[in-house]
């Protein structure tokens, strides 16, 4: 039986404008604008253009005012609004070997061409509170080099040219698109890749640590991260021709793993693959192991039943607004259907009761 | 044909530019040569999404990355020039006066104009870029071996 009921307009327009007050905080200190979100939350508007599928750092950092910091919350309104937008086309792929590279370190070579570029990094920090932050008015200061010319080569490529890592066939095939047509299973690496970039990090990480305590365990390296702007290319229909629409900063993570060969493939080092919005590398390195383990069926590996293998567990369970959505619905009103659970144990109580006393009787 | 390939390369040129202009700067620049030509829109500006590829391992075959967004615009100048925008982001004004500068890049005003906005805005593309890139240079390790005292 569906029973409508209507009330609390009132206290839910009351709690939304307590709401705005809580969001704005105490109003003696100053408001935050969009733009200081921008540019010193950069790392949390990296997050919500990934996970929200749409990069564009205002609206991020606007999502993230909004959702007073709950990033969850903030890819939901991304998300939302990507809705909205009309599809106006697709880009040409990005070409990642050209990016213009602010970080680029490999695992595997130490004297990799190109050299390792630390980049704004957190790593070889000692992870101490810095309480000089708590100070206003502070210039930081980066020190400059002298920049290479030309391209920055690509790590597997070397180990390429010697056959050692399995070969990635260049296509120009048109990829499904999981934002067009329902995901059906098996998906494929295409929709795989679209899901994972896309997904949770909190998930995508759990599942990538999964592999290396030895759930699918396959032994990656960092064969190469690198994280840096790319531009974008489109062709324009009314002009003809191909142009820049714009530029995005781009995480990638080569892995390299240890592949003992198989009924199907020789021994080689195979690829594990992430590309993601943003400086986002927890990210682009998680997304690459999962990519690999996923890989299982094709290079021919045995099925170990781990969580990290099965692309339908995987790929269902990755998206954290579709997970929180169903989550987060059960605090919504239920009161007609737990009126009926409470009816129902009722009935089967007394129903018990009743038997236990006549055996009783008798 | 040699002709149009080369007209096309210049253009794809200041259009690329003009797509990633910081629309502030170019509002700076295009505000400041005067008064603008009357236009017609051909296509008012739009604001949409486009769907990004990635290359699995870098090089190997498509697949879909995320969606940016995009402002386009079409226009037609009084002297009847065409000119088209489609820039990174949600202005619509920035889309309306990259399109004005593609139209007047087919007219005798050309000179000028790329002198006055085409040419300032690479030299500070140019700038940035070079800023970046010696910030990460001086990030690069250098390498020094440890001799061991075994023998």
């Amino acid at each position: 039986m569906y029973v409508a009921v209507k009330g609390g307009e009132k206290a839910i327009d009351n709690a939304h404008e307590w709401l705005a007050e809580e969001r704005r905080g105490d109003p003696s200190v100053a408001e935050l604008s969009v733009a200081q979100i921008r540019e010193q939350l950069s790392l949390a508007v990296n997050r919500v253009m990934a996970e929200g599928s749409l990069y564009d750092p205002d609206l991020a950092a606007l999502a993230i005012k909004q959702a007073r910091g709950d990033l969850i919350e903030a890819i939901f309104l991304i998300r939302a609004y990507r809705t909205t937008l009309p599809r106006i086309g697709h880009a040409e792929p990005v070409d990642t070997g050209a990016m213009a590279c602010d970080r680029r370190i490999s695992a595997t070579f130490k004297d990799a061409p190109g050299g390792q570029v630390l980049g704004p990094t957190f790593d070889y920090t000692h992870r101490l509170l810095d309480f000089a932050l708590a100070a206003e008015g502070l210039e930081p200061h980066a020190e400059e080099g002298l920049p290479a010319e030309g391209k920055m080569p690509r790590i597997t490529e070397f180990l390429n040219k010697e056959g050692l890592i399995q070969e990635e066939p260049r296509s120009d095939q048109a990829p499904p698109d999981m934002t067009r047509q329902p995901m059906e299973y098996p998906a494929g690496r295409p929709l795989r890749l679209q899901a994972l970039t896309r997904g949770d990090e909190g998930f995508v990480l759990s599942m990538a640590y999964s592999t290396q305590r030895g759930y699918a365990k396959n032994h990656p390296f960092v064969g190469e991260l690198r994280i840096g702007t790319v531009p974008v290319e489109m062709e324009i229909p009314e002009l003809g021709f191909a142009i820049e629409i714009g530029e995005v900063v781009l995480t990638e993570c080569e892995t390299v793993n240890q592949f003992t060969g198989s009924r199907t493939e020789p021994a080689q080092f195979t690829r594990g693959y992430g590309l993601v919005f943003g400086q986002t590398e927890r990210k682009a390195i998680s997304m690459a192991l999962v990519d690999r383990a996923l890989r299982w069926e094709e290079l021919g590996e045995d099925d170990l039943g781990a969580p990290a293998q099965d692309e339908e567990f995987v790929l269902s369970h990755a998206d954290n607004i579709q997970a929180t959505g169903f989550l987060e619905h059960i605090k919504l009103p239920h009161y007609v259907d737990f009126q009926s659970e409470l009816e129902l144990v009722r009935k089967i109580r007394a129903e018990a009761m009743d038997a236990a006393m006549k055996e009783a009787a008798e | 044909m040699q002709t149009t390939t080369s007209a096309n390369e210049a253009r794809k040129g200041w259009l690329s530019l003009l797509a990633k202009a910081p629309p502030a700067r170019l509002a700076a620049l295009f505000d400041g040569i005067g008064d603008r030509p009357g236009f017609t829109w051909l296509r008012s500006p739009e604001i949409g999404g486009v769907m990004l590829r990635g290359r699995m391992g870098g090089t190997g075959a498509p697949f879909n990355l995320g969606e940016m967004t995009v402002t386009r615009c079409a226009l037609k100048l009084e002297s009847g020039e065409v000119g088209h925008a489609y820039v990174q982001g949600r202005d619509k004004a920035h889309a309306e006066r990259a399109a004005l500068v593609d139209a007047l890049m087919q007219t005798g005003q050309a000179a000028a104009l790329r002198e006055a906005v085409l040419m300032p805005l690479e030299a500070e593309r140019a700038g940035a870029k070079r800023r970046r890139a010696a910030r990460a240079a001086a990030t690069k390790v250098d390498f020094f071996t440890m001799v061991r005292g075994e023998d």
